[in-house]
């Protein structure tokens, strides 16, 4: 800034203009000169003092302690080093390092080469480092030079991103892997056929036929579940909006997955009669996919049961118990990823698609309910479904005469 | 651990730690890439492990001379001097891992018929095992952390476990396929150099444990 600028040309011009009016008036000029003087004098002398840069100010506020408060409570791991030490991590950098870190080299928190590289060079800004917590973890590291001796280390975790990632590339694979199976059996016998067509004879054509026609038959079922997982999972967010008698779907549903040859082993206890808001066919598909499981994976002539009642917090409850081998508990956190079976020879030959529990999982979310499975070695499993009852008619009728967005809250929070 | 009056010492014994983290980050992902490499046929990244090895011997120079320099000029004494000894073999300990990845990615080359090879499967989940032991021993080390370092310890069993399976698998495999027997027999080279990983690990837990405690683990645990 020029100090030319510093001259209050305001003043002194407004100092002027009264000096002229007062000799006008015809006052005394010793006087008036004197006044001049004075005025002029007294603006010079305030303007030679620069005012205070403000920035100083707030250089002065921001110390170390300052910054330590500023970042302690921020969500992102951050860590400031001074030099090659860590001078000071806040609360999420101490959870996700440790509370050791503080003091040491900064090699010891990072380790990583990638991470270690972003040290040494001050040009370089960022880098994404695996593995620098627990395994296969994929963290993106900025750094920020604050000045020549401290620096700000920021932590992104990206794990989430590469895992959503991973579980697309997974799917497509297992999928093409999964139709793939059939489609070779299918090609196989179909060329058997056409090579010696006249020298098979009739039963045993009739018995490759045969074979085609079940694995055609398993690749079509497969082809459905996809389609229906992948439907259920674009209408994932949109709440089902249909009154729905949950007792007369589930017996109806339950009736057609046993079908006429099981249709004795199936047991149905249903004490309650909810209504709740939902889609039809969805909810017949969890039914029907669940007895299945249950008479698939059930022991020959036991009772496959299917209870309905309420549950605490206005929640209906769906029970299919069977009396099975069980699963071992380690499986059942998996039992809802697609295409994971405990025993794949098993699934495969009752005609699973390795599918039916993920799309269950699925409906099951988009109507904001829950899903448990709970088993025991040896007795038999039991798979929960809970879904939120339906409000009572007036409450819906008052917030359906509302506008539509109303309409989907009630149903949200009934 | 406490501050020193000569802060210079304390800057010391902060650099060396850093510089055996690096060496631990380093050998992390030399194993993690070398059966990366190995397993898919990828002779630049193995290239990139031998390479980066080098990075390793030089800083387990560095390391050696940094504690000769400590203990000749500042005699250590108690657990500092534990402290400095543990890092120098640590240091050893670490280089000896990283050679065995070195020498893992150099058999890539070697291996053929790769897509229908079945014990390629086996080995990375085993080398992520040992990978696991590699970075669970340096974080018990940054942190001084001697039960953690005890867990590293028992892992060492899992590691065994799956070297014999392995060992049993590849055996089995050669039998039936005679004429993959030189590839297999690298892969058998490949997973006695894993299960050397993890025993030196295991070596390294009870420096750690030995520099936080000032014992060995009990016997027991080893």
């Amino acid at each position: 800034m020029g100090s030319s600028q510093n001259i209050p040309i305001a003043g002194i011009l407004l100092a002027s203009v009264t000096f002229v009016a007062l000799l006008l008036l015809g006052t005394d000029v010793v006087l008036a000169v004197s006044v001049l003087m004075v005025w002029v004098g007294s603006l010079l002398v305030a303007s030679g003092r620069p005012p205070e840069p403000p920035k100083a100010k707030v250089k002065q506020h921001l110390t170390l302690d300052s910054i330590r408060d500023l970042i302690e409570n921020s969500s992102l791991p951050l860590v400031i080093t001074e030099r090659n030490t860590i001078a000071m991590a806040n609360r999420a950098a101490r959870k996700m390092l440790g509370q050791h870190m503080i003091g040491q080299d900064v090699r010891v928190a990072l380790r990583q080469p990638e991470a270690i590289s972003l040290l040494g060079d001050d040009r370089q800004r960022e880098a994404i480092v695996r593995g620098l917590v627990r395994r296969g973890d994929i963290w993106q590291i900025n750094r920020l030079a604050l000045d020549e001796r401290l620096a700000m280390l920021e932590f992104i975790n990206q794990t989430a991103e590469a895992d959503i990632s991973r579980a697309h590339t997974d799917f497509v694979a297992n999928a093409s892997h999964e139709l793939r199976t059939p489609l070779a059996a299918i090609l196989g016998y179909v060329e058997t056929l056409q090579e010696d067509g006249g020298a098979i004879d009739t039963p045993v054509a009739r018995k490759f036929l045969g074979i085609i026609e079940r694995e055609a038959q398993r690749m079509h079922a497969l082809v459905s579940d996809l389609m229906s997982l992948s439907r259920v999972e674009a209408e994932k967010h949109d709440l089902p909006s249909e009154r729905i008698d949950l007792a007369s779907l589930a017996e109806r549903a339950a009736r057609d997955a046993a079908g006429p040859q099981r249709l004795d082993r199936l047991v149905l206890d249903l004490t309650a009669e909810p209504v709740v808001l939902g889609d039809v066919q969805q909810l017949e598909q969890v039914v029907r996919n669940l007895v299945d499981n249950a008479f698939k994976y059930g022991a020959a002539d036991t009772p496959v049961t299917v209870v309905l009642d309420l549950a605490q917090g206005d929640l209906a409850r769906i029970a299919v118990i069977d009396k099975g081998e069980g699963i071992a508990s380690e499986q059942i956190p998996h039992l809802t990823r697609r295409f994971y079976r405990t025993d794949p020879g098993r699934s495969r030959a009752s005609g699973g698609t390795g599918l039916g529990l993920a799309i269950v999982k699925h409906i099951v979310e988009r109507h904001r309910g829950r899903l448990d499975i709970t088993s025991e070695v040896g007795k038999g499993t039991r798979v929960v479904v809970r879904i939120p009852i339906a409000r009572s008619d007036p409450a819906e009728a008052a917030a359906g005469q509302d506008f539509e967005p109303a309409a989907t809250t009630a149903g949200e929070s009934g | 651990m406490a501050e020193h009056t000569v802060k210079a010492f304390d800057e010391d014994i902060t650099r060396l730690r850093g510089l055996i983290a690096e060496m631990g980050g380093l050998a992390e992902v030399a194993i993690a890439e070398s059966l990366d490499a190995l397993v898919r046929g990828d002779e630049a990244l193995a290239d990139q492990v031998v390479a980066r090895d080098k990075r390793m011997d030089a800083l387990e120079i560095e390391v050696d001379k940094l504690a000769v320099r400590i203990i000749a000029l500042r005699a250590p004494m108690a657990d500092d001097l534990r402290e400095v000894i543990a890092a120098l073999k640590i240091a050893g300990v670490l280089e000896r891992i990283g050679d065995y990845s070195k020498n893992i990615a150099k058999r890539t080359g070697m291996i053929e018929g790769r897509s229908r090879f079945e014990p390629l499967t086996l080995l990375p989940a085993m080398g992520e095992l040992a990978g696991e032991m590699v970075h669970d021993v340096l974080t018990a080390y940054a942190a001084r952390d001697p039960d953690l370092a005890r867990e590293v310890i028992a892992t060492d069993v899992k590691v065994d476990g799956f070297y014999n399976s392995i060992f049993r698998n590849l055996v089995s495999y050669m039998v039936e396929n005679p004429s993959t027997i030189s590839s297999a027999a690298q892969l058998l080279f490949v997973a006695r150099n894993i299960e050397r990983i993890g025993d030196h690990a295991t070596n390294v837990a009870e420096m750690v444990h030995f520099a936080a405690t000032g014992a060995y683990p009990p016997e027991g645990d080893r």
